[in-house]
C-alpha cells in the first residue's frame, strides 16, 4: 500500500509539472492528498472487481492496476494512451481490469456503478463494484438515485465518498447541511461509515469490511473517507476560495508522511526501504514520460473511429 | 397482432434465445407496463429479469449502462418519451460516449423503448415527439418502427446490436394491426423500405406519418398523382441511398414527421437531398411537422397543433403545383 500511495503521488507532481510546462492539454485534476482513499479501498479488490471513478481519477486508476505507461501516453493525448487519445485524463478506463471509467460529469458514476453490480448479480459472480464519488457528487440527482436502487435491489457496491470539504471552490459547509455525508446513508436503509480518509489503515479495513458485505451478498455501504485536495479543483486553478492555513494544516496531515511514520515504527519498512520505493516510482513515472514523449500522435483520421462496435 | 403484442413478441424471442437479455423500467412487471407492452412477461422470465424498478428516470438508463458494459443486454422502457429529458445526461454524456472516449473499448448494447406521440390528448409532458434530439448525438442509433412487423424485426435487431439504440415506439400505433411473422427474424438497422412505389412525388414519412401518407397517397391517385412512400425505419444509421433514388425518380419531395418541424429530423433529410441530389429536384422541398407549441390538451386543440394526413395531401399537391 505504502509503495501505490508513492506511486500515485509521484505520478501526479510530474503530471503537474508537466502540465504547468504545456506539455499536457486540456485539464488536468489532481489526486495528491487523497491517495491513502484510492489505495486502502483498492488494496481490497480483486482484478475482476469494478471500479467507477471521478473526473479526479489517477489515483483510483493506479490503485486499481492501471498501466501507467498507457495513463500518461492518453495525457499526452498519443495512439498508445489507454483511450487512444480520445479520452484524455478525465475518461481513462481499462474494461479489462474493471475500470469503468473515470468521468467528466459529477455524479455520472453513481447509477452505473449500480448497473455493474446488477450485472454481477444477475450473472451470479461475485465481483463488487466500488464507486468513488465526492462531497459535491452526493447533491446530484444519481446519488440519492443511485443509493436507492442499490439498497432496494441489495446490490454489491461500495459508494465510497472521498469528502476533501470542497465541490470546486465550495467548502462541504456551504453545499450541504450535514457535517458527514455517511449520515445520508440512513434515508437508503444501509450502513453508512465516516473515516479518516488521510489513514490509509482506517480506509482499508472499513472497506474490507464493506467490501466483504457486499461480496457475501449483504448490500451496499456507503462509506465516507474524509481528506483533502492539496491542489486546486484543476490545475491553474488560485484556490482563492480558501486559506494558506488551512492547506498547510492538512499538508501537516500528509497520508503518506503518517503512514511512513507509522512503518518506520513498527518496523516493517527501512528508512532505506522508504528511500528506495521514493526513487523506484520516480524513475517510473519518468519512464512513462518518456514513453508518452517518444509516442506517436493518432493520425486526424481516427477520430472518425470507435465510436459503433 | 398488434403493434404492441410485436414488440413483445421480440422480447421474449430475445430473452428465451439470449440470457443475458432483461428488461427494466418502471411497472413493467405487474403491471405490464404503462401500455401494456410487457403484459405477462414475468410470468415467464420472473421478476429478476423483467424488473420493475423506482420512478427514476436516471437509475434506470445509468444501471442499464454499467450492466450492459460489463456483459448484460438491457433493454429499458422510459414510459414516455418526454421522460428521457430526465435521464439525458445517462443517455448522452454516458450511453453515447462510452465507447468513443475509452478509445473503442467498451460495448454497450442497451435497448431504450420508449412510446412518443400525440393524439391521446395527454397533453404537452406526455405527446412529444423527441427522436432528432438523439439523432443529433453521434453514438446513439434510432430506430422509429411504423407498423408490427418492423417493429419486431427492428427490435431483434436492436437488442442485439452492441450499441445503444433508442426505441421510439407511437403510441397511437400500439393498437394497430399487422401481419407479424412468427418465430424470431430480422429487420437490419438501416434499411428503408419503400412502402409504396410511386413516380410523381416522394413522401419521406416517419413512425405513424407513414401510415397518413399511404392514406394520402391512395386518395391522391384519384386525382391521378402517383405518390412514393419511403420509411427510413431507422433515423441513425439512415439509409440515405433509398430516399435518394426515390428523390431522383420522381424529382418532388414532401417529407413527413410529427415532432415539431423547426430543427426536425426533416430538416436534415431536405439537407441531405439538397446535398446530393438537388439538380433532380424539378420543385422545392416541403416539410411537414408539428407547429412550435408544446401539444396542448384539447382534441380540437391538439388536431389543429399535430400533422396528419390533411396536411401531407395538402404538400403534395403544393409540391406539384410548384
Amino acid at each position: 500500500m505504502f509503495r501505490q500511495m508513492v506511486r500515485i503521488r509521484a505520478f501526479e507532481t510530474r503530471v503537474g509539472e508537466l502540465f504547468a510546462q504545456g506539455k499536457i492539454p486540456g485539464f488536468v485534476h489532481l489526486y495528491i492528498g487523497e491517495e491513502a482513499t484510492a489505495v486502502g479501498v483498492c488494496s481490497n479488490l480483486k482484478p475482476s472487481d469494478y471500479i467507477t471513478s471521478t473526473h479526479r481519477g489517477h489515483g483510483h486508476c493506479l490503485a486499481k492496476g492501471g498501466d501507467m505507461k498507457a495513463m500518461m501516453a492518453e495525457l499526452f493525448g498519443r495512439k498508445s494512451g489507454y483511450c487512444k487519445g480520445k479520452g484524455g485524463s478525465m475518461h481513462i478506463a481499462d474494461v479489462d481490469i474493471g475500470i469503468l471509467g473515470a468521468n467528466g460529469i459529477v455524479g455520472g458514476g453513481l447509477t452505473v456503478a449500480a448497473g455493474a453490480a446488477l450485472s454481477a448479480k444477475m450473472r451470479g459472480t461475485d465481483q463488487v463494484t466500488v464507486c468513488f464519488f465526492g462531497d459535491g457528487a452526493s447533491n446530484q440527482t444519481t446519488f440519492h438515485e443511485g443509493l436507492n436502487i442499490a439498497s432496494i435491489w441489495n446490490l454489491p457496491v461500495v459508494y465510497v465518498c472521498e469528502n476533501n470539504l470542497y465541490g470546486i471552490s465550495m467548502h462541504q459547509s456551504r453545499h450541504q447541511k450535514v457535517a458527514d455525508v455517511a449520515d445520508r446513508a440512513g434515508a437508503y436503509g444501509i450502513p453508512g461509515v465516516t473515516v479518516d480518509g488521510n489513514d490509509v489503515m482506517a480506509v482499508y479495513e472499513a472497506a474490507k469490511e464493506a467490501i466483504g458485505r457486499a461480496r457475501a451478498g449483504d448490500g451496499p455501504t456507503l462509506l465516507e473517507c474524509k481528506t483533502y485536495r492539496w491542489k486546486g479543483h484543476f490545475e491553474g486553478d488560485p484556490t482563492l476560495y480558501r486559506s494558506v492555513e488551512e492547506l498547510e494544516e492538512w499538508k501537516r496531515r500528509c497520508p503518506i508522511l503518517a503512514f511512513n511514520g507509522r512503518l518506520l515504527e513498527m518496523e516493517a519498512l527501512s528508512p532505506e526501504e522508504a528511500a528506495s520505493i521514493q526513487s523506484g516510482a520516480e524513475a517510473e513515472v519518468e519512464d512513462a514520460v518518456k514513453c508518452a514523449a517518444e509516442s506517436p500522435f493518432p493520425s486526424p483520421e481516427e477520430a472518425l473511429e470507435d465510436l459503433f462496435a | 397482432m398488434t403493434y404492441a403484442e410485436a414488440v413483445r413478441d421480440a422480447l421474449r424471442e430475445e430473452m428465451r434465445r439470449d440470457p443475458s437479455v432483461f428488461v427494466l423500467g418502471e411497472d413493467v412487471a405487474r403491471f405490464g407496463g404503462c401500455f401494456g407492452v410487457t403484459g405477462n412477461l414475468w410470468t415467464e422470465f420472473g421478476e429478476d429479469r423483467v424488473r420493475d424498478t423506482p420512478i427514476s428516470e436516471t437509475a434506470i438508463i445509468g444501471t442499464a449502462v454499467g450492466a450492459a458494459a460489463t456483459g448484460m443486454r438491457p433493454v429499458a422502457e422510459i414510459m414516455f418519451c418526454d421522460f428521457l429529458t430526465v435521464c439525458m445526461d445517462q443517455l448522452v454524456n454516458q450511453a453515447a460516449k462510452m465507447r468513443y472516449m475509452f478509445g473503442g473499448k467498451a460495448r454497450l448494447p442497451i435497448v431504450v423503448r420508449s412510446p412518443i406521440g400525440g393524439g391521446i390528448c395527454a397533453a404537452a409532458q406526455h405527446s412529444q415527439s423527441l427522436e432528432a434530439w438523439f439523432a443529433h448525438i453521434p453514438g446513439l442509433k434510432v430506430a422509429m418502427p411504423s407498423n408490427p412487423a418492423d417493429a419486431k424485426g427492428l427490435l431483434i435487431s436492436a437488442i442485439r446490436d452492441d450499441n445503444p439504440v433508442m426505441f421510439f415506439e407511437h403510441k397511437v400505433l400500439y393498437s394497430s394491426k399487422g401481419p407479424v411473422p412468427e418465430g424470431s427474424y430480422t429487420i437490419p438497422l438501416g434499411k428503408a423500405c419503400v412502402k409504396r412505389e410511386g413516380s410523381d412525388v416522394t413522401v419521406v414519412a416517419t413512425s405513424i406519418m407513414v401510415n397518413h401518407a399511404v392514406a394520402a397517397a391512395a386518395d391522391l391517385e384519384k386525382d391521378g398523382i402517383s405518390v412514393e412512400v419511403v420509411d427510413p425505419r431507422t433515423l441513425v444509421p439512415l439509409d440515405e441511398d433509398t430516399i435518394l433514388a426515390s428523390v431522383r425518380k420522381t424529382g418532388r419531395v414532401a417529407i413527413a414527421h410529427e415532432a415539431v418541424a423547426r430543427c426536425g429530423f426533416g430538416a436534415e433529410v431536405a439537407a441531405i437531398i439538397a446535398e446530393k441530389a438537388a439538380g433532380s429536384l424539378k420543385a422545392p422541398i416541403i416539410r411537414v411537422g408539428a407547429k412550435a407549441v408544446p401539444v396542448p390538451f384539447s382534441p380540437v386543440l391538439e388536431q389543429f397543433v399535430l400533422p396528419g394526413k390533411a396536411d401531407i395531401t395538402g404538400a403534395v399537391r403544393k409540391v406539384m403545383a410548384a
